[in-house]
């Protein structure tokens, strides 16, 4: 029997997500053994042609990290849509946008300007920005466009499972292997990881009260961590109750408190707004619904960048999307 | 006037696309390696609180997270004005080194290696990570593994995970090591430190002695003479964590020597319209183009340019084959580009051997592991040397902490210039008369990888090959030829 086809692409993304495969160490032997690897960027010769030439489906599989920006990259997964049975959003910045949906908080405008032109080391004196066409002596050359807004890669393809993580352990990816090779996969749509949140599984679970209740919001510099003690517990904004586990808690082991790069839990939309609900609750405020707007910025500036905490991977991904530029 | 598009694909958007000019003769006029990649980091990190700076810089680069995380961390430090305890700086240095080792021989092994373990003029098809194994034997293949393996694993027990560790604090970090943990790390360091004078002989054996790579070493197709940037200790010897930055001249005499906080008096950034990477140059020189010699502010950064700035390597072993290496390569400065490739290894020995140092250093299993900040923040500059040259990030906070104001100078920002030299200095001399030989794709591409270039952070092409596209257009648009090196 023909061995299953592979793809792995990659968007806008920072090497990461390869990086932890080659963290698989020897059982990327066990995977290079069973399946045949059609598209690999960053390992093999990839050609377009060949993959437009397949027919639809005959991939079993792709795996796309990165979040989406680019009209090729967008071209490129729509192209592996087409040609693939599954599609897997691998690691947080398919899944949520990642870090950089963070850039949804700016534009293409206020960027370029920051970038070009005012940090401190640009000289520039004459205000020249990358443009899309160069006319040089010798002849033209093209950049390709820098879009204002980052999309998730299920707001531009139609996606069958998510593997979450920043980057995403190499367990749960052999684990997804395993799976789909077995046959054995969930519900469309599923996240492949549990669906429970980093609070069930973490190492401080029993230094958590039953209800948590602070009265100051404490930043990680402000007093010496406890090693052992639920960060909620000693004030600190950790986003456990908010994110859904799988990571192996290795934030969390390493006596730093949870970002959230693995999203929520199934049923919650928005992450950020989930995060910042379980906030107003801890810090002892009943009733959050029926609080005044002012009641509510006084419980937001106890917190430092609320949104770019709680939204810290998934911006992108959020209800909001993108903030509003004037 | 014909113009050749060279695309490595493997990154469809670019992140490193060479395109080259002839002229009537057919002639290579002009080549530039365009950079069609930017995310914004200094932007968007406006408004964040500044004590995530390390955990959200690490995502600029998933190879090399670690240096935007030491380098972010110590900014911190610079920011709330507060010293790390003695014990907090051994731990973040200590982590430092096992990622610096295992940065350096992944490229060893994976990205430069095949370039001249396998040889520069082998087919391209052994020219991968296979044809390493297969020369080198799977015995060193498997130690490879497992020396990447113990280092990563130094990396998880300090930083949580080797991709994106999360450890740093402003005044220390996070974790204190157990006694149990400092055992793993000394048999890592040791396992280290024996790797990596193997790979320094088989360097010898298989490099030194084929006398093509020699000749490439030595000749004029990769050498420029620019200025050389690396961080030194109080006495001057190679320091990836903390020290001066050190800058000598194309002749090898110290030009500036400053601490990271006067970078703006040293450094300044030009901007073409033709690519999204600017391009840093020595403010006190200035830009006189892509040119090398005294006159022009081009400078190098990485490995080879920090053997050039310091007068040594702080541990015996690697002193001795940072020794060996210069006399070989007859003396100070040392200009050829190739010669990275044999610095990065001096350095990899240095590094594991400084893990060793420090993991027996009997300070690094305290528990006084942070200072908490008591002054009001305001301005803060940190820099490490990153395995791809000089690495600096400046904040800028209201008082509560919150970014105003992000700079950053990634490593291979600092190399731009250079490397776009190297990509032409190779084109002009193997295109002529309209003959775009096959082998270019070869040696244009040993041109860049030698730097270990990290394109917009990201373009590590793991196996050791690039594949590349190569389009040959006449002046009408029409394509005549095409090359794809597989």
């Amino acid at each position: 029997m023909a061995k299953p086809k592979v793809a792995f692409y990659w968007c806008a993304s920072c090497g990461g997500c390869e990086e932890t495969v080659v963290d698989l160490n020897e059982d990327i032997l066990k995977v290079a053994d069973a399946v045949d690897i059609v598209l690999w960027p960053v390992a093999l010769d990839f050609k377009r042609k060949d993959i437009e030439a397949m027919k639809d489906g005959e991939i079993a599989v792709s795996f796309i990290n990165g979040a989406v920006r680019l009209e090729e990259q967008e071209e490129m997964v729509k192209l592996l849509r087409q040609k693939s049975q599954l599609v897997v959003a691998f690691g947080a910045c398919a899944h949520l946008g990642g870090i950089p949906g963070l850039g949804n908080f700016w534009d293409r405008d206020s960027i370029f300007q920051r970038v070009y032109t005012e940090v401190p080391t640009v000289d520039n004196p004459d205000k020249i920005f990358p443009q899309l066409k160069t006319k040089v002596k010798e002849g033209e050359l093209t950049l390709p466009e820098f879009y204002n807004t980052v999309k998730t890669l299920d707001q531009t393809i139609d996606v069958d499972y998510y593997l979450p993580g920043c980057p995403p352990p190499p367990d749960l990816i052999m684990a997804a292997v395993m799976a789909i090779l077995e046959g054995k996969l969930p519900e469309k749509g599923s996240v492949l990881a549990p669906n429970k949140a980093l609070c069930d599984t973490c190492p401080r679970a029993e230094s958590k009260p039953d209800k948590l209740a602070i009265d100051e919001v404490k930043r990680p510099w402000q007093i010496k961590m406890d090693p052992e003690k639920c960060f909620l517990a000693q004030g600190i904004i950790c986003m456990g109750p908010a994110t859904r586990t799988g990571c192996g808690e290795t934030c969390i082991k390493a006596n730093q408190p949870c970002r959230g790069c693995f999203g929520p839990l199934d049923g919650v939309v928005d992450q950020g707004a989930r995060a910042l609900s379980m906030v107003a609750s801890i810090l002892g405020v009943e009733g959050e619904e029926t609080m005044s707007e002012e009641e509510v910025k006084k419980l937001i500036d106890n917190i430092a960048d609320p949104a770019g905490t709680v939204y810290r991977f998934s911006l992108a991904s959020s209800l909001l999307r993108r903030k509003r530029m004037e | 006037m014909r113009k050749i598009t060279i695309d490595p694909i493997t990154r469809l958007e670019g992140h490193g696309k060479i395109e080259v000019f002839l002229n009537d003769e057919g002639n290579c006029e002009r080549a530039c390696l365009q950079i069609p990649e930017l995310r914004g980091f200094e932007k968007f990190s406006e408004g964040r609180a500044a004590e995530e700076m390390p955990r959200i810089t690490t995502m600029i680069c998933g190879v090399c997270p670690t240096a935007h995380h030491i380098a972010a961390t110590k900014t911190l430090d610079d920011l709330f004005k507060v010293e790390p305890t003695p014990a907090a700086k051994k731990i973040r240095e200590l982590m430092y080194n096992a990622f610096t080792a295992e940065d350096h021989i992944l490229h060893f092994v994976f990205l430069g290696g095949p370039d001249f373990i396998v040889g520069p003029t082998a087919p391209a098809a052994e020219r991968n990570v296979l044809g390493v194994i297969g020369k080198v034997g799977l015995e060193v293949g498997g130690k490879v593994i497992e020396m990447r393996k113990r280092m990563r694993n130094v990396m998880r027990i300090i930083g949580g995970k080797p991709v994106m560790p999360t450890c740093g604090l402003p005044g220390g970090v996070s974790k204190r090591i157990t006694e149990e943990e400092r055992r793993t790390i000394i048999e890592a360091g040791e396992y280290g430190v024996e790797f990596c004078q193997v790979a320094l002989g088989l360097f010898d054996d298989v490099v030194l002695k084929n006398k093509d790579y020699v000749d490439l070493i030595t000749g004029d197709v990769y050498a420029h003479k620019t200025y050389y940037m690396g961080l030194v200790d109080e006495n001057n010897k190679v320091n990836f964590y903390d020290g001066l930055i050190r800058v000598v001249d194309p002749e090898g005499k110290e030009y500036a020597k400053f601490k990271a906080q006067d970078y703006l008096d040293h450094i300044r950034e030009h901007v073409e319209p033709w690519t999204y990477v600017r391009f840093s140059y020595l403010k006190n020189v200035g830009w006189k183009g892509f040119i090398d010699g005294k006159e022009s502010g081009v400078y190098r950064v990485a490995p080879l340019a920090r053997l050039n700035a310091s007068d040594g390597m702080a541990t015996p072993l690697a002193q001795a084959a940072y020794d060996k290496m210069y006399s070989t390569l007859g003396g100070k400065p040392v200009h050829s580009t190739l010669a990275f490739h044999w610095a990065r290894l001096v350095e990899a020995l240095y590094a594991a051997e400084r893990v060793l140092e420090l993991a027996k250093d009997p300070e690094i299993t305290s528990d006084d592991i942070v200072n908490l900040p008591t002054e009001t923040p305001k301005e803060g500059v940190g820099v490490v040397e990153a395995p791809r040259g000089t690495l600096f990030h400046h904040y800028q906070t209201d008082e509560k902490g919150i970014l105003t104001k992000v700079n950053l100078i990634v490593a291979t920002q600092n190399n731009s210039a250079a490397i776009n030299m190297s990509v032409e200095k190779a084109a002009k001399a193997l295109i002529k008369n309209g003959d775009v030989p096959d082998g270019i794709l070869n040696m244009i591409e040993m041109a860049f990888r030698a730097y270990d270039p990290c394109h917009a952070c990201a373009t590590h092409s793991l196996p050791g090959r690039t594949p590349l596209e190569l389009s040959v257009f006449d002046s009408k648009g029409t394509l005549v030829k095409s090359l794809v090196r597989d």
